[in-house]
């Protein structure tokens, strides 16, 4: 509860230095995890449609995504006469920046079992994160807003039609599943009782029920809110099926149409960014993040927790993957029906009743008849809700009859 | 605090520095001749904000304006913006007249008179011995929100509320 203990008494160079190595090593995990990432979709992808795949750069074709850098930069680099040449060329930096910003609050490691997270570095005791600041995950939501600004200037400035429809498509969806986002994550907050992200690791550490089961929050919380947060974080990325941002076949491309050389290839960094981002918040608030069973020779200790946080990271990376090869894209307004009259309502439902159990825990009331008595007051909430969308869609429906 | 620098130099100078940048962008959102570029300038505005806020140790408030009026507002502001006139360079529209630029500034100068000396009118504040610094817990926050200022704050909920429901009659067919 007290934060990084390096950070605690005085700032020395010493502590400064240790912070810029940490800042220095999570950007080139960065870096190492985007290029290994891309490599990985492009073949699983290419795995799931019977085809091979990169695999002539490098063993396995492991060096094609550095190969596409390097011509990405080589290329010539084009302006439309149209665009706002200033904004043009200041959103893809908007879109890069938010992405690492908040990776920097993601425990990578350190044994959470019997140490508190705690790794000792040149010496000094600290966290296997680059920054723990008090107010967590809010950094993460506040980021995923900004986000929002690099795609939709990059479409406006364009001073082109299909980026700036593309604009405003992110824009809309950005904005809807943003709420449905942070419904999910308070759920979190409700049972951890922190927004620091150390602190929720260390309370999902350990045994939980029986010992065996572990005491992630994605089944403490009863795993609603992590559907919901993953749902909306395929949105907010606009990974498939929620691509209506990129959809090719409507927009030639996106908000990046106009986009050539380095400059496009800083939106597709971003992307990846953001997906590696996202996939290691899941891994950090619902799936306890670097914890999990320490064990074996002293010199395998500060190794497994990295090597859990990887292991659990990968299944989401794997699923977009998967996801993208398999699901068709929804439709505008099944989007907009899906954010608004769907996730929204349960976040908001299921947070009730945690916090209805939490308060009935603390009180000492019969957990039966609170539990009952809030799935009662949803029922009817759902019942209430669905009456009304069904009788507005009539109203709409018979007025354009009419 | 003894100095004109107070007490903690590297703050002094942060809050300076953020303030110039903050007072360079809002006078640039009211010159400036594109509606775009002006809403961006407000970001900015409001990003200083939210660094001021970071340096009075109040960083969920940081947060929060960084989520709501970045995030949210502002963002909103240029959804209309694109929707409605999304051309790209100077809009001849933007121009104002001479009266609206007298009135804006009365009602600016104004403003400052007022809070001038809401501030330095007044007494004994030069004398008040300010609680130490330090970082506010989020759970404080909440507390003295839902205890002292219990009211209020449910006051502001209703009136959000009637906003609410005013933009859906308003934006009703019928």
């Amino acid at each position: 509860m007290f934060g990084d203990p390096l950070l605690i008494g005085d700032i020395g160079l010493e502590e400064v230095l240790i912070v810029a190595f940490k800042g220095a090593l999570a950007f080139v995990i960065m870096l190492v995890a985007v290029i290994l990432m891309i490599w990985f979709e492009r073949k699983v992808i290419a795995d799931l449609q019977n085809r091979v795949g990169p695999n002539l750069a490098g063993p396995w074709g492991l060096f094609q995504t550095l190969a596409d850098g390097i011509k990405l930069i080589f290329k010539q680099d084009l302006i439309p006469s149209k665009a706002d040449r200033v904004i043009f060329a200041l959103a893809p930096f908007l879109a890069m920046v938010p992405a690492f910003i908040s990776f920097a609050i993601v425990p990578l490691g350190g044994n959470f079992q019997d140490n508190g997270g705690v790794v000792s570095w040149f010496g000094r005791d600290t966290y296997f994160q680059l920054a723990d600041p008090p107010i967590g995950f809010l950094v993460l939501l506040a980021m995923s807003s900004i986000g929002v600004y690099g795609m939709m200037l990059a479409g406006w400035s364009s001073g082109s039609k299909y980026p700036l429809i593309s604009a405003v498509r992110a824009t809309a969806q950005a904005i809807s599943y943003e709420a449905a986002l942070g419904l999910s994550l308070v759920s979190v907050l409700l049972v951890s009782g922190s927004l620091s992200t150390h602190d929720i690791v260390l309370s999902q550490a350990g045994g939980g029920f029986g010992g065996i089961i572990p005491n992630w929050n994605v089944i403490v919380t009863g795993i609603v809110p992590f559907v919901i947060f993953l749902i909306a974080a395929a949105a907010e990325l606009s990974r498939t099926p929620f691509d209506l941002v990129e959809a090719e076949q409507e927009l030639t491309g996106g908000y990046n149409t106009e986009y050539s050389s380095i400059r496009f290839g800083h939106f597709y960094l971003a992307e990846y960014m953001n997906l590696i981002t996202m996939s290691s918040i899941m891994v950090t608030l619902f799936l306890g993040g670097p914890s999990g069973p320490i064990f074996g020779p002293s010199f395998l200790h500060p190794v497994l927790p990295v090597l859990y946080f990887v292991a659990k990271l990968m299944i989401f990376l794997f699923t977009a993957v998967w996801a993208r090869a398999t699901l068709p894209r929804f439709r505008y307004d099944q989007l907009m029906d899906l954010g608004w009259k769907v996730l929204i309502p349960i976040a908001l439902g299921w947070l009730l009743l945690l916090a209805a159990i939490q308060i009935g825990r603390d009180q000492d009331w019969n957990m039966a008849l609170v539990i009952i008595g809030s799935l009662a007051v949803m029922a009817i909430g759902a019942a209430l809700l669905t009456t009304a969308i069904g009788s507005a869609r009539r109203l709409r429906l018979s007025e354009e009859v009419s | 605090m003894d100095t004109v620098w107070g007490d903690n130099v590297a703050q002094n100078i942060a809050f300076y520095l953020i303030a110039a940048i903050m007072v360079g962008a809002a006078i640039k959102v009211v010159t400036s001749k594109n509606v775009v570029h002006a809403a961006l300038y407000l970001v900015a505005v409001l990003i200083g904000m939210a660094g001021q806020f970071i340096l009075l140790g109040a960083e969920f408030i940081a947060a929060t304006q960084l989520l709501v009026y970045v995030g949210a507002i502002v963002v909103l502001f240029l959804f209309g913006i694109m929707l409605t006139r999304a051309q790209v360079g100077s809009d001849p529209d933007v121009d104002t007249t001479a009266a609206q630029r007298t009135t804006g500034g009365f009602v600016a100068f104004i403003l400052l008179v007022v809070m001038g000396y809401a501030i330095y009118g007044t007494e004994g504040l030069s004398e008040t011995k300010l609680p130490e610094e330090r970082v506010q817990t989020i759970a404080e926050v909440s507390d003295s929100i839902f205890s002292t200022y219990l009211v209020p704050f449910e006051a502001i909920s209703v009136l959000l509320l009637a906003a609410l429901i005013g933009a859906i009659v308003l934006a009703r067919r019928d």
